[in-house]
């Protein structure tokens, strides 16, 4: 039986280089990625408190997560395919329009 | 058994996890978490979910992956692969990350009751896919109606973003 702690240090640490790719990396793609793995991380967390408490509460709460997420990605990439349209740049730093 | 297949995924899970933020190749780190995304359906399948793990690889491995890909395809990113991997490297984001993952394995090591391990679950105790269905559409009807809308309006908003403006 796997312990529950075990569960949860893997969901931390999936979490904490999803942080460092979205905070230390450059390319909007790889922060997008990045973002994603924290998302799952989450899930972990969620599904592994579910059954720990013998429900399936965690479960559902994790498809919610999953759905939001595919939303998510479907408008991140559409925000991204006209930013290429119009400033020919993958790099965070540069995309500055809204700073005035 | 399960604790050396857990292992065992939590090691490919933590090394594709680590090549999807090292990796210099856009199409690199999508592919390395398309592993990472298996890996984690493995842990739901350990942990008794089998419909949420069936969920990940439709979902995650079957569109998200695949959708990240014909973008990253559809981009030039061959100047992008050659960009040094972190520009001005900022002391501060350093800082940040370091604090997280402190705060974060303090807390996991010093939370002692999280350490007993779970209950015991024989391979009858699968929560079964009419369990999780019969409350997804009963106590969770209004959240999974208001998910369809959400996904309905991402649908709109995907095709009205990335539409070229005729006139």
């Amino acid at each position: 039986m796997v312990p529950l702690s075990w569960y949860l240090a893997l969901g931390a640490v999936l979490f904490v280089i999803g942080i460092a790719g979205v905070l230390l990396r450059r390319n909007v793609l790889i922060v997008l990625l990045s973002l994603e793995l924290m998302l799952n991380s989450v899930n972990i967390n969620l599904v592994a408190f579910s059954n720990m408490l013998e429900g399936f509460r965690g479960q559902i709460i994790a498809i919610f997560v999953i759905t939001v997420t595919a939303a998510e990605v479907a408008i991140a990439l559409g925000i991204l395919v006209v930013l290429m349209r119009n400033k020919a740049t993958l790099e965070v730093d540069e995309v500055t329009t809204l700073k005035g | 058994m399960e604790q050396a297949f857990f292992l065992f995924v939590a090691v490919v899970a933590t090394a594709s996890g680590l090549a999807v933020v090292l990796a210099r190749n856009p199409i690199h780190s999508a592919l390395a978490l398309m592993v990472c995304f298996v890996q984690v359906a493995a842990v739901f399948l350990l942990l008794r979910a089998p419909l949420l793990a069936v969920i990940q690889m439709f979902v995650y491995v079957g569109a998200v992956i695949i959708l990240f890909l014909f973008v990253i395809m559809m981009l030039d990113v061959r100047k992008q692969a050659r960009m040094p991997f972190v520009k001005r490297w900022s002391a501060f984001a350093v800082v940040i990350v370091a604090v997280l993952a402190l705060e974060m394995f303090a807390l996991l090591l010093l939370g002692g009751q999280w350490q007993a391990p779970s209950q015991e679950l024989s391979s009858g105790q699968m929560s079964s896919v009419r369990e999780v269905g019969t409350s997804l559409f009963t106590e969770f009807l209004f959240p999974f109606e208001v998910a369809s809308v959400i996904l309905l309006v991402a649908l709109v908003g995907a095709i009205i973003l990335t539409r070229k403006e005729t006139g």
